[in-house]
């Protein structure tokens, strides 16, 4: 909401200076969202006398011009414009001048050739009218003897925006606003003087509501205005609407929109002779169209709420007049329309048609349902006074009629939310400046809320109203007590950040990436899952919720190997989502590394990351977050976005119960069709949600420390196995032999190929004996070793190599 | 005797000179081999007079300690002479680049988050999540914004069925919703977590990071919000004082309502926090709307409380001076580099929040 402070004095008697005005509108709620001065550098907009004009040597559309702008010199202007001839009274302006319309400031210029000191204006380049047809003309009358003088008058005003909350339609006008600064002590509201139409004249076009239900409109006020004369507007009402950044149009849309500012109280005013035989407000049906004000056809649903006549729809009731009964310079009699629409309904049409209008914005938060009278009479005496003719008496039709909301109200309830106290003489003070009509009972307030803030509906809105022109400030700090009785994270939450802190000490950059992605690269991710689409995305590239994290990490992975870094890792901890209900979502962590280790090293022989460079760091983080590895059960079964060979799957446990983890080189022809430049990309991802919950703490997680002091040997084996057993079946018999014996077993070596027969392997295997009693003999140690190899070739099907 | 001191001056003087660990040993060998001079000399112990015997024999111990001492000081110097030069030979350039080691980091949303979790543990606030996609209700009707709320229109609301049921949530505050609903009073929350918007420029991105707040028990005021507010922000920034604002403003689930700014001002390009007389609007805050209790079974005439809610990724702008907010999801490796943070600075209350 645009307003100047000039136009607030209109309503407000108040000598405070403007920097006291913005901070009290920002200290009641009516936030300052910027200031502008508008009037800077208007003063050097000259009004002008073209002396002459040639054609222009190299042009034949522009002309050059020799402008008298009162001083000695006459300034030589290129100009384009038709109607630029000798005699014209024009404006005028020079280098440095900014054009209001486009803000762009003008420099001495060669135009073909020839040079142009500063410009003639068009009406539409001064922001007077839209008229960018030839330039201004002024008419000789009047302004032969200002020539040289400043064209804009002198009112040094700044523009101030306020940015006004949706509960508050009241201070969509400008008495609003200065009603609640005259509560809030800045000024005193002056009380309207508005003449009451004094009429005769019957209003002859009948209007009738008619009553069906959801009848968006409630009740229908208009007078005639006859024989009138639509100019242009005068100066004042001009130089208002250009104040605040409107554009004038003509007396009869200026003094409209004027009224609307001025007081909330939007307006229509129709053409009463293209009117068919009076009009009908009703609920539109289903196919109907018509053309509106903004040049569009709008095709209608059933039960929009339409103004009509004989012929069909005029307009969207509260929202936007049709062409066909539209305001021209050359209307002689209108009918004005003074009006009250639901905010629901008004929503509801335009939100399914997709308009946004001024009136629209207005009715949709509420408008004051007795201020019909009042605008009537404002507008049409101003018509009047302007454009002469007669007025109608006034008619009002309506289906409802309205009633002042009461509210009860206890002036204790005010400490008890403030934690403040003030005085009942200051709450009633306030209240009455407000409008509310106040009655004293015993313990309570009983108020009457104005009409115009529908807002407010309970007492908690009287407690708001009071503490708000009160003053925030005045809210007494209550400092928090330092007092905890609740864990701040559970055990979720607390796995959560220890995850994401434990994969980042691994090297890994956190990234975190849009919960969207783009479909093109979801599809390689998405397996089974459903894809779950927004309905009105951002772009294409963001039309889908990700199914997984790989999504959007390989992407931009993509991205920064393109950016010419070689080797990265990067992870996001976050949600994935398998069904578009609430709740439907997984978190993941999700890492991918790209490249190659030990590249360019003097030290050791470069690689590229592989398989086994994930899954150390998925089990470590795995060991980290307090599972036991010797439990943990691995195989094969991955995604198809992996390497089907090279990657695999982690349970915490032989149960698998749910899968911890997958990790492994992704797939070649997902890293091929993504064109992800790099030598190795694996990745992995841990389901946060599948993890076991520790339910002790600590503390208790500490078991009683034992440890032997008996030496312990170490023994070597080498077995050929076939391919298909896997280290982990090797591993997991030998320990399974003799678990006081065994106390640790390491795979050092595989081998296939020569001296070893097709389809099988020789595994070499490290295993680590010691007993916790005693030292054992060397007949203990062959009788072990004999049952390690006994054991292994029985299920396994091996054969020790000798 | 003189014979023992003869063979004592000789051998010293024999030791006196460069000799190699050979010539060494066979000095060793003259003296104390088998028939070796001492050893020889021992052996006429029992063939010396009894009363002369001790002193003798005192006297030949004595020069064997002196020679057997310095022949091992001498084998001693020669060996630690050799292994210097083999050392000396094997001096490598230590200034060559040691194994390549690779940092990790934290995004400083994720670090953010843990400090202003960490600020809010301190008073007593535990930890809510909710999830992403919300119903309409949750989102806005039972926070007091019906369908035909004009406030709807500051929410750009991405939408996964037609008819409008699930959404992205817009903000966190559905989860004061399901809090409240699923537990009983009092409340003392917060709630940090993803929120979405259809909204995409310099300043806003379609998807960004909220901390809601709610505390709600039988005698929270506004000066209780005002109190926790203050601390908090006090707390973030890591600074003495504040300069803080609180002016009225306007949310449906909140009545009264209020904007918080804080004053900045711009000292060499750079942003402080605090001081000046400009303000920059960070948070939404107000009482709880007794509607909003009625709508999750809270007795609102017994409980009243302050709901919040802070915009993270902004916050974290003004604390690390990060000036592009689409930057925070762009993935840029040099960008999460810059601004990430070592896995081990992990925000607390007794180390402080930050380095």
């Amino acid at each position: 909401m645009k307003i100047t402070y000039d136009w607030l004095k209109d309503h407000l008697k108040t000598n405070a200076k403007e920097d006291k005005l913005l901070e009290k509108l920002t200290d009641i709620g009516l936030e300052v969202e910027s200031i502008e001065n508008l009037s800077e550098g208007l003063d050097l907009f000259k009004i002008a006398k073209i002396i002459k004009t040639e054609k222009h040597p190299n042009a034949d559309r522009l002309k050059v011009c020799d402008v008298d702008i009162g001083d000695k010199e006459i300034k030589k202007v290129v100009c384009g414009a038709a109607n630029a001839r000798e005699g014209l009274l024009t404006v005028y302006a020079p280098p440095d001048a900014i054009i209001p319309k486009n803000k762009t400031k003008l420099v001495v210029a060669k135009i073909r050739d020839v040079t142009s000191y500063g410009m003639l204006c068009s009406e539409s380049e001064l922001n007077l009218s839209d008229e960018s047809d030839g330039i201004i003309e002024l008419p000789s009358t009047k302004y032969a003897k200002k020539k040289g003088k400043s064209f804009f008058s002198k009112a040094n005003f700044n523009q101030i925006d306020l940015s006004i909350t949706p509960n508050r339609p009241d201070c969509l006008g400008i008495r609003g606003i200065a009603r609640d600064l005259s509560a809030a002590g800045f000024g005193n509201l002056k009380s309207v003087k508005d003449k009451k139409i004094n009429s005769k004249k019957k209003q002859t076009l009948k209007v009738k509501i008619t009553k069906e239900n959801n009848q968006g409109c409630l009740s229908f006020g208009s007078c005639l205005i006859t024989n009138l004369k639509n100019i242009e507007s005068p100066k004042w009402l001009k130089d208002k609407l250009i104040s605040i950044g409107q554009k004038p149009i003509s007396a009869i849309v200026d003094i409209t929109n004027y009224v609307m500012i001025d007081i909330n109280r939007p307006l229509h005013a129709y053409d009463a002779d293209k009117i068919e035989k009076g009009i009908i407000v009703r609920n539109s049906k289903s196919g109907e169209e018509f053309t509106a004000l903004d040049n569009k056809n709008y095709k209608l649903d059933n039960g929009m709420c339409v103004i009509s006549d004989a012929k069909g729809v005029l307009g969207l009731g509260g929202i936007i007049g049709g062409t066909r009964s539209g305001t021209e310079l050359d209307t002689k009699n209108i009918l004005l329309e003074s009006a009250y629409f639901e905010p629901r309904s008004i929503r509801k049409t335009a939100k399914k048609l997709n308009i946004d209008t001024d009136a629209k914005f207005r009715f949709e938060r509420g408008i004051d349902q007795l201020s019909i009278e009042e605008g009537l009479n404002k507008a049409a005496n101003l018509i009047k006074e302007i454009c002469g003719g007669e007025i109608s008496k006034i008619d009002i039709q309506k289906i409802e009629s309205y009633k002042n909301k009461t509210i009860k109200f206890e002036p204790k309830t005010f400490e008890k939310i403030t934690g403040f106290k003030i005085s009942t003489k200051e709450m009633i003070n306030i209240l009455d400046n407000l409008g509310f009509k106040l009655k004293k009972e015993k313990k309570f307030f009983k108020l009457s809320v104005p009409s115009w803030r529908p807002d407010i509906m309970q007492e908690i809105d009287i407690v708001e109203e009071l503490v708000r022109i009160t003053g925030y400030e005045k809210i007494k700090i209550e400092n928090p007590i330092k007092d905890r009785t609740k864990n701040t994270l559970n055990q979720i939450q607390k796995l959560f950040h220890f995850i994401q802190r434990s994969i980042a000490s691994k090297g890994y950059l956190e990234a975190i990436t849009w919960s969207f992605a783009d479909a093109k690269y979801n599809d390689h991710f998405k397996e089974s899952n459903k894809e779950i689409k927004i309905v009105n995305p951002i772009s294409s590239e963001l039309g889908v919720l990700r199914n997984s994290i790989f999504s959007n990490l390989t992407m931009y992975m993509s991205k920064n190997l393109d950016r010419g870094i070689k080797d990265l890792s990067i992870f996001e901890i976050g949600p994935i989502f398998y069904g578009s209900q609430p709740g439907e979502q997984n978190t993941v962590v999700c890492g991918l590394s790209a490249g190659k280790k030990s590249r360019l090293s003097w030290l050791e022989k470069e690689r590229n990351v592989d398989v086994f460079d994930v899954k150390r760091d998925v089990i470590q983080t795995l060991v980290e977050a307090g599972n036991d590895s010797e439990k943990f059960y691995i195989d094969h079964k991955s995604p198809d976005y992996y390497h089907p060979g090279k990657s695999g799957r982690i349970f915490l446990n032989k149960g698998k119960d749910e899968v911890a983890a997958y990790f492994g080189e992704i797939h070649p022809n997902i890293i091929k069709t993504l064109d992800i430049k790099t030598e190795s990309l694996v990745g992995f991802e841990i389901f946060l949600d599948n993890l076991k919950l520790t339910k002790k703490s600590l503390k208790d997680q500490k078991t009683k420390y034992s440890v032997s002091d008996f030496q312990k040997s170490e023994r070597d084996f080498a077995f050929i196995v076939d391919k298909k057993i896997s280290a982990q079946d090797l591993v997991s018999v030998i320990s399974n032999i003799d678990k006081n014996l065994i106390s640790n077993i390491k795979v050092f070596d595989v081998y296939e190929g020569n001296n070893i027969p097709e389809n099988q392997k020789s595994v070499a295997i490290s295993v680590t004996i010691q007993s916790s009693e005693k030292t054992l003999k060397d007949n203990d140690l062959e009788k072990i070793n004999n049952l390690i190899i006994e054991t292994v070739e029985k299920k396994t099907g091996a054969k020790i190599r000798s | 005797m003189s014979d023992i001191k003869n063979i004592k001056d000789k051998f010293i003087s024999k030791l006196k000179n460069d000799l190699s660990i050979d010539e060494i040993n066979e000095i060793k060998t003259e003296l104390f081999g088998k028939n070796g001079l001492i050893s020889l000399k021992f052996k006429t112990i029992g063939s010396i007079p009894e009363v002369d015997r001790k002193k003798f024999a005192s006297n030949l111990n004595q020069v064997k300690d002196e020679l057997q001492n310095l022949i091992t000081f001498k084998i001693n110097e020669i060996e630690g002479k050799k292994i210097n030069e083999k050392l000396e030979k094997e001096k490598i350039d230590i200034t060559l680049p040691e194994r390549p080691f690779v940092r990790g980091k934290i995004h400083p949303v994720s670090q953010t988050i843990d400090e202003i979790s960490s600020i809010f543990s301190e008073i007593g606030f535990s930890i809510e999540e909710g999830p992403d996609v919300e119903n309409e209700y949750n989102n806005f009707t039972a926070l007091n914004t019906p369908d035909n709320h004009p406030a709807r229109d500051m929410h750009d609301t991405f939408y996964l069925d037609e008819n409008k049921d699930v959404l992205l949530r817009t903000h966190t505050s559905p989860v004061q919703i399901r809090t409240m609903l699923k537990d009983k009073p009092p409340f003392k929350i917060i709630a940090p977590g993803r929120t979405y918007r259809s909204d995409s420029d310099q300043t806003h991105s379609p998807m960004f990071h909220q901390v809601e707040g709610l505390h709600i028990d039988t005698n929270i005021n506004m000066g209780h919000l005002k109190g926790c507010l203050n601390y908090f922000i006090k707390e973030f920034f890591e600074i003495e004082k504040i300069k803080m604002r609180f002016r009225p403003s306007h949310f449906p689930f909140t009545e009264p309502s209020a904007e918080v700014d804080i004053g900045y001002e711009i000292k060499d390009g750079k942003i402080i926090i605090g001081e000046g007389n400009q303000w920059l609007e960070i948070l939404g805050c107000g009482m709880v709307h007794p509607n909003v209790l009625k709508n999750v079974k809270v007795d609102h005439l017994k409980y009243q409380g302050y709901a919040f809610g802070i915009g993270i990724d902004r916050l974290a702008m003004l604390k690390y001076g990060i000036n592009d907010l689409r930057a925070f999801f762009d993935c840029d490796y040099r960008w999460l580099n810059h601004f990430g943070f070592d896995p081990l600075d992990v925000p607390s209350n007794y180390r402080g929040l930050s380095r």
